[in-house]
């Protein structure tokens, strides 16, 4: 199964939980940091690192001087990437999202297949658990394709024998979010009990619930705010598999870079049950969907 | 004189100038000696997720203008207006229309060598 943890509103709590379940899961599974903008599920897991690749798009090189000014790829492309201005051609090699269709409906064979870095994947292994991760070059602005390629990766990694998949996704409800929960099984929702991780949790539930996937919320930071939270989830029908309370040591543990299962039997107990919930979640009627 | 394209709130002379060059609601393609003038609409720009600038450049290269005035212009506008062959006035916001061209036309606009606006994303 493939689970994504993710959230609306961000520093909820999204990688110690990731990091707390990969370390309890107690079945081969693989870690996957898709926050390519801000991995961070490295710094608790610390993984052993056996090899990096750096992952390229594929965007237009022009050939100039077989340009007629036709108009057809500038007309084409939704995003302005490229663009005829009277007798001049231009590419804006950062604006593509790299669909090759200019360089298909070129009529005159003037543009040819360049590429634009992406970012780095790297793989390793973390204790029992393998582990995989994006980091998006500085100044790249789209983070979609290099996620896709990192889970091009994880296909490769998880295709021999039976793998779980545990997803730490980047937070709000836009493009990169709706990459990272699109392939799992199961969604869990990181919140908090105060009016942004409430108003945000909202969203999140309203970007994902077409995505018709089990979703379950976890309240991190149990104990502070107020009831609004629980009230919204029993209201909407989505459950609360777990609640990690407002606790000093928890913050000490993951300042520390701490995996919070590890800290103390108490906590491990939890993250287990968490992981039993999670599992119970999967199959039913929601079937796996490729994308 | 070259005919020249005003970012523009309304299709009018005495239409506030838009700040925004690709982003404005439209532009006033105006003969600065007979100051007659046609409307190009930018509407379409408000769906652009990225790229309204040079979008914008492409609507202004084709209506014929040869200088652009308006408020800010981010890079890539500027870039491809330039390719274009399109000299940028910046900075004539907060005027109407028929104010821009007159100050243009007495020489009191700077055109410009840079983008006076940071693009998104950098």
């Amino acid at each position: 199964m493939i689970l994504a943890v993710a959230s609306g509103k961000g520093g909820t709590g999204k990688t110690t939980v990731s990091a707390s379940l990969l370390s309890v899961w107690g079945k081969p599974v693989v870690g996957v940091d898709l926050d390519v903008e801000e991995p961070n599920l490295h710094l608790f897991v610390r993984p052993e690192i056996a090899g990096r690749e750096k992952a390229f798009m594929e965007i237009p090189v022009a050939d100039e001087t077989k340009c007629t000014y036709c108009r057809q790829c500038s007309d084409l492309c939704q995003f302005k990437a490229i663009s005829v201005l009277g007798e001049v051609l231009l590419t804006f090699p950062e604006m593509c999202h790299g669909c090759g269709g200019c360089i298909s409906i070129c009529p005159e064979g003037a543009l040819s297949a360049g590429s634009r870095e992406l970012g780095e994947i790297s793989w390793g292994r973390a204790g029992k658990a393998g582990f995989l991760m994006g980091r998006l070059r500085v100044g790249e602005a789209m983070s979609p394709p290099l996620m896709r390629a990192v889970k091009e990766k994880l296909r490769g990694m998880t295709s021999h024998g039976a793998m779980d998949v545990i997803i730490d996704a980047p937070p709000g409800v836009s493009c990169p979010a709706i990459n990272a929960v699109m392939d799992s099984d199961v969604i869990l929702l990181v919140t908090e009990p105060t009016p942004f991780g409430l108003f945000d949790l909202k969203l999140a539930r309203q970007a994902f619930t077409p995505l018709n996937k089990p979703m379950g919320v976890v309240v991190n930071r149990a104990g502070v705010g107020t009831s609004d939270v629980y009230d919204y989830c029993k209201g909407s029908g989505l459950a609360v598999i777990a609640e990690i309370p407002y606790d000093r040591s928890i913050a000490e543990a993951y300042a520390r870079g701490s995996i919070i299962a590890e800290t103390s039997s108490g906590f491990r107990d939890m993250f287990i049950e968490m992981a039993h919930k999670v599992r119970s979640m999967n199959g039913g009627s929601h079937g796996r969907e490729e994308v | 004189m070259e005919k020249i394209a005003i970012s523009c709130v309304e299709p009018s002379l005495d239409a506030d100038v838009d700040p925004r060059f690709g982003r404005a609601a439209g532009y006033l393609i105006v003969d600065p000696d007979s100051m007659e003038f046609e409307y190009l609409d930018n509407g379409g720009s408000q769906v652009l997720a990225q790229g309204a600038g040079i979008q914008a450049a492409e609507i202004v290269a084709r209506s014929g203008a040869r200088v652009v005035l308006t408020g800010f212009v981010g890079p890539k506008a500027f870039q491809a207006l330039s390719a274009a062959g399109i000299k940028i006035g910046q900075g004539v916001e907060n005027l109407t229309v028929k104010q821009a061209v007159e100050r243009y036309k007495a020489g009191q606009v700077e055109m410009a060598s840079q983008p006076n606006r940071k693009g998104h994303w950098s």
